[in-house]
C-alpha cells in the first residue's frame, strides 16, 4: 500500500464530501479481508507487522471518510485549509444564540430520557441539513471558506449531541 | 447440526498438513477445549469423560498441583490451597478484589497484580491459570496428536469482551506459561456470535448477552455477508454467577442464623449454594442442608420465588450496559434480529425473563450456553493457524471496550482512542513541555471513561528522558498508542522536533517482563523436570519450520515481485534456515530466523500492495 495515498484514493474513491455509505462499506470490507491481522496470524512475522499497520491505516481512512465533519474536515485539509475547528470560536450571534436554546433544552429534559431522545432526534435533523449545506459548498461550489465555517457548526452539534449521550448514560447507571 | 459433537479422547489424528490448533474458553467456573476436526468444530473431553474443567486448582504440599474435579472435591477441606473463580484475579490489585476480607485466601499485595500465598508458595492469578491451561493443553495434543508427539501449532484463548487490557495481558501471559502458541485473544460473546452465525447462516444486527461465572458482557454485532462487525460492547467484568451463589449463601447464612464461618463452612456452604441455585433453574423449591465444622446443623429450603426476589437486582446490573451498548451502536431495539444467550448463569428463569422483556423477544437459546465460545474460539483458531478452506471466507472486526487516555493536569483524563474503535487502531498526540529546559516528562496511561485519572485504571507509568533542552513549549513529543488484534496496547514516544529521537517501546508495568515469564517456564520445568533446552529447541524448529512453509508459499505466489537478486537473496536465506533445523542449539535457528524475517520484510509490503490493488479492482483472491 502506497503510504502517500490519501484515504479517498485507499479507498479508490473520489474525494467529494458526498461519499455513497453502501460504497465506503463494501471497499473498507474488501480491504479489510485483504490485510487484517487474522489472515496472517500463521504468517511470518514481518507479514503480521506490515499487517497490523496496514489494517491500522484502512480503520484510520474509514473512520475519517465515515463520519460527516471528520470526511469535510479532511477534505478542507487536502486543499490545504485549516478549518480551525478549535480555535476560530467566532460564530455568528444568531447560531450562538440557537446553541443557548438547545443547551437549555438539554438541561430542562436531563430527568427525562424520553425528552433527551426527542431533543437528540431534532439536533440530527439540522445535522443532516448542515451535511446538505457542506455537500454544496465543497462539491459543487468549492467555497473552502464558507465550508469551514459550517464545519465549524456541525462541532457544535456534534458536542451537543455527546453531551445528550452523556446525560442519558448517566441515566441508565 | 453437528456443531456440537463431543468427541473421545484419543482419536486418530488428523490427515497430514492440517496444522492443529485449539480454542480454549478459560472460564471462571469452568474451562473449555475445543477444535476443528474434520472441518467440524467439536468439544476434547476428558478422561473422566467431562467436557467443562472445573477452573479450580489445589496447590499440595509436595509441591504437586490438582485441577479440576479432583481439586473441587477437596475445596471445602482445604479451602486455603484451592483456588477457584482465579480469573476475578487476573490483573487485578488487592483493592480491586471483591470480598477479599470474605475469601479464605492469604493474599499478598504486589505492585500491579495480588498474589495469593499457598503452601507450595506464593502464586500469582497468571501462575493459576497457567494450571488450568496446561491441563487443556494436554487434552488436546492427546486428543489430536495421539500421543505421539509434535506440537500443537497455537490457540485461541477467550476473554471477557470488557475485560482491560491488564486482565488480557495477563490472560496472554498465562497462555504462554503454559506453553502454548496464542494465536489470538478472542473476545468471548464474539466466539458466539461466530459459532452462532455460521451455524446459521445469519445475517442482520444481534446482540450477544454472556453472563459467565464472573463476567458479564454484552456485544451487539451486525453479520453481513460473512463479516461479523462489532459494533459495540459494554458489561461488567465483576459481575456473574458467583454473585448469585453469594447472595445465596448470605441469605441462608441469615435464616439458618450462623454466626461468622470459618472458612471451611463458608466453602461448603457456597457449593451447596450454588448446587441450589442451578436446581431451581427448573424447580420451584430446592433444599440446602449441611453440618457445619462447628457441630451446627443447616436445614433450610429456598423457592424459586425467593431466589429470584433476592437476586433480581443483580440481573437488573445488566440492563444499564445492555442499553449503553445498543445506544452506542447507534440503534434502536427494533433493529436487534436476535439475543443469543451465552454463559451457564443465563440459564436462570429470571434473567430470561427480563432480557426478553428488554428486547421485546424471545431470547435465542439453541446452542448449548456453556460450549458455544469455545466452539467459536476452536472455528477462530483453526482459520489463524492457516487451515482457511473455501467456506471460511469470513472476517471477523472486533472493537477495544474502554477507552484509553492520559493523565493531563489537574488529574483529568484526554482520551486518546475512544471505546468501540474498531481494532486495529492507532493514534498519536503531540505534547511539549512546561518548563525551560526540561529533559524528561513523564506519562501516565489509562484506561476507562471517567474523567478523573482517580476513577479509571492505571495501565502504565513511563518516563521520557533524553528531550533536547529547549525553551518550554518547543519540544515536540509524539507519543503513539497503538491496539493490536488481540486488544493490547503498546505505547512508543519520540522527540520530532530536533530529529533527536527519545523512542520508546512501553511495557506496562502490570505485566510480566518476558524474562519473568522465561523465568517462570523455567522453574515450571524444573519442576517437571523437563529439560529446558530441549523445549526451546523444539520450539525455535517449529517456529523454523513454520517461517519456511509460510514464506515458501507466499513465493509460489507471488514470486515475480521480486528482483532476481533479491529472490536469490531470500532463497539463500531460506537455504540457510533449513540447514539449521536440524542442529541442536535453538539460538542459531533463532538468528537465522531473524535473518529470514529481515529479508521478507519488502517482500511483505510489496504482497500486501499487489493484495490491495486486487481487492480495489474488485476481485476475489481466494488463496490467501
Amino acid at each position: 500500500m502506497n503510504l502517500n495515498q490519501n484515504h479517498f484514493e485507499l479507498f479508490g474513491l473520489p474525494a467529494r464530501f458526498d461519499v455513497d455509505p453502501a460504497q465506503l462499506d463494501t471497499r473498507y470490507r474488501e480491504l479489510q479481508r485483504e490485510v487484517h491481522p487474522d489472515r496472517f496470524a500463521a504468517a511470518p512475522d514481518a507479514e503480521r507487522r506490515v499487517s497490523m499497520q496496514l489494517a491500522t491505516r484502512v480503520n484510520e481512512a474509514y473512520q475519517t471518510l465515515k463520519s460527516p465533519l471528520k470526511r469535510a474536515v479532511y477534505i478542507l485539509q487536502l486543499r490545504g485549509v485549516d478549518p480551525k475547528l478549535e480555535t476560530n470560536t467566532a460564530m455568528p450571534s444568531e447560531f450562538l444564540m440557537e446553541q443557548i436554546s438547545w443547551r437549555e433544552r438539554i438541561e430542562a429534559g436531563s430527568e427525562e430520557p424520553e425528552a433527551l431522545l426527542r431533543l437528540q432526534a431534532g439536533l440530527r435533523d439540522e445535522s443532516r441539513k448542515i451535511y446538505e449545506t457542506l455537500h454544496g459548498q465543497l462539491d459543487e461550489r468549492r467555497d473552502d471558506e464558507a465550508a469551514s465555517q459550517t464545519a465549524r457548526m456541525l462541532m457544535f452539534y456534534e458536542k451537543l449531541d455527546e453531551e445528550i449521550g452523556d446525560k442519558l448514560a448517566e441515566l441508565e447507571t | 447440526m453437528a456443531l456440537l459433537q463431543i468427541s473421545e479422547p484419543g482419536q486418530s489424528p488428523e490427515p497430514h498438513g492440517h496444522r492443529l490448533a485449539v480454542g480454549i474458553d478459560l472460564g471462571t467456573t469452568n474451562s473449555l477445549v475445543a477444535a476443528v476436526r474434520s472441518g467440524i468444530a467439536v468439544v476434547l473431553n476428558g478422561h473422566d469423560g467431562h467436557a467443562l474443567l472445573p477452573s479450580i486448582v489445589r496447590y499440595m504440599r509436595d509441591g504437586r498441583t490438582v485441577v479440576g474435579r479432583e481439586a473441587e472435591a477437596e475445596l471445602a477441606r482445604d479451602p486455603r490451597n484451592t483456588i477457584v473463580s482465579v480469573k476475578r484475579f487476573m490483573g487485578r490489585g488487592l483493592k480491586d478484589v471483591a470480598h477479599a476480607e470474605n475469601s479464605p485466601y492469604d493474599f499478598l499485595d504486589s505492585p500491579g497484580m495480588v498474589q495469593i500465598r499457598t503452601v507450595a508458595g506464593v502464586k500469582s492469578p497468571v501462575e493459576v491459570s497457567a494450571e488450568i491451561l496446561k491441563v487443556l493443553r494436554a487434552r488436546a495434543e492427546e486428543a489430536l496428536l495421539g500421543g505421539a508427539g509434535g506440537e500443537l501449532a497455537g490457540a485461541v484463548i477467550t476473554v471477557p469482551a470488557y475485560f482491560d487490557d491488564a486482565q488480557r495481558q495477563a490472560t496472554k501471559d498465562a497462555g504462554k506459561l503454559a506453553g502454548l502458541n496464542v494465536l489470538r485473544l478472542l473476545n468471548e460473546p464474539t466466539a458466539a456470535a461466530i459459532a452462532y452465525g455460521l451455524e446459521n447462516a445469519a445475517e442482520g444486527i444481534y446482540a450477544v448477552y454472556d453472563l459467565g461465572g464472573g463476567t458479564f458482557d454484552i456485544s451487539i454485532l451486525k453479520l453481513s455477508k460473512g463479516v461479523f462487525e462489532v459494533m459495540a460492547t459494554n458489561g461488567d467484568a465483576t459481575l456473574g454467577g458467583d454473585d448469585f451463589d453469594q447472595r445465596l449463601f448470605c441469605w441462608v447464612a441469615e435464616r439458618a442464623k450462623l454466626a461468622p464461618l470459618c472458612a471451611e463452612d463458608t466453602r461448603l456452604l457456597l457449593t451447596k449454594s450454588r448446587v441450589a441455585k442451578e436446581f431451581l433453574t427448573s424447580s420451584a423449591e430446592a433444599r440446602i442442608s449441611a453440618s457445619l465444622t462447628s457441630g451446627e446443623t443447616v436445614d433450610v429450603t429456598v423457592t424459586q420465588r425467593e431466589f429470584q426476589d433476592m437476586t433480581r437486582h443483580l440481573v437488573a446490573k445488566t440492563l444499564g450496559p445492555t442499553r449503553k451498548a445498543l445506544r452506542d451502536a447507534g440503534l434502536d431495539w427494533s433493529e436487534v434480529k436476535g439475543v443469543v444467550m451465552v454463559g451457564g448463569a443465563t440459564r436462570m428463569p429470571h434473567v430470561q425473563q427480563m432480557i426478553a422483556q428488554l428486547f421485546g423477544q424471545t431470547p435465542l437459546n439453541n446452542l448449548d450456553p456453556d460450549k458455544v465460545v469455545a466452539l467459536g474460539a476452536a472455528i477462530q483458531a483453526n482459520v489463524l493457524a492457516g487451515n482457511r478452506a473455501s467456506g471460511d471466507d469470513w472476517l471477523l472486526l472486533d472493537v477495544i471496550p474502554l477507552s484509553l487516555g492520559i493523565e493531563t493536569m489537574g488529574g483529568l483524563v484526554e482520551k486518546v482512542i475512544p471505546r468501540n474503535s474498531t481494532i486495529p487502531v492507532a493514534r498519536a498526540q503531540e505534547f511539549t513541555t512546561y518548563k525551560d529546559g526540561q529533559t524528561a516528562m513523564s506519562i501516565h496511561v489509562v484506561q476507562g471513561e471517567r474523567e478523573l485519572v482517580s476513577d479509571c485504571r492505571s495501565l502504565a507509568r513511563f518516563e521520557l528522558r533524553g528531550i533536547p533542552p529547549m525553551v518550554a513549549g518547543a519540544a515536540r513529543i509524539r507519543v503513539t498508542f497503538q491496539v493490536d488484534a488481540d486488544g493490547l496496547l503498546s505505547v512508543s514516544a519520540r522527540e520530532s522536533a530536533t530529529g533527536v529521537e527519545a523512542a520508546i517501546a512501553v511495557k506496562p508495568s502490570y505485566g510480566l517482563t518476558d524474562e519473568q515469564i522465561t523465568q517462570m517456564l523455567r522453574d515450571s520445568f524444573d519442576h517437571a523436570r523437563e529439560d529446558v533446552h530441549l523445549r526451546a529447541l523444539k520450539e525455535q524448529q517449529v517456529e523454523g519450520g513454520r517461517m519456511l512453509e509460510a514464506t515458501e508459499a507466499a513465493l509460489r505466489e507471488d514470486a515475480d515481485l521480486l528482483s532476481a537478486e533479491e529472490l536469490a537473496a531470500l532463497r539463500a536465506e531460506l537455504e540457510a534456515l533449513r540447514k539449521t533445523l536440524s542442529c541442536t542449539d535453538h539460538r542459531t535457528i533463532k538468528s537465522a530466523v531473524e535473518r529470514v524475517n529481515r529479508a521478507t520484510e519488502a517482500f511483505a509490503g510489496r504482497r500486501m500492495d499487489r493484495s490491495i490493488k486486487r481487492a480495489l479492482a474488485g476481485r476475489k483472491v481466494e488463496s490467501f
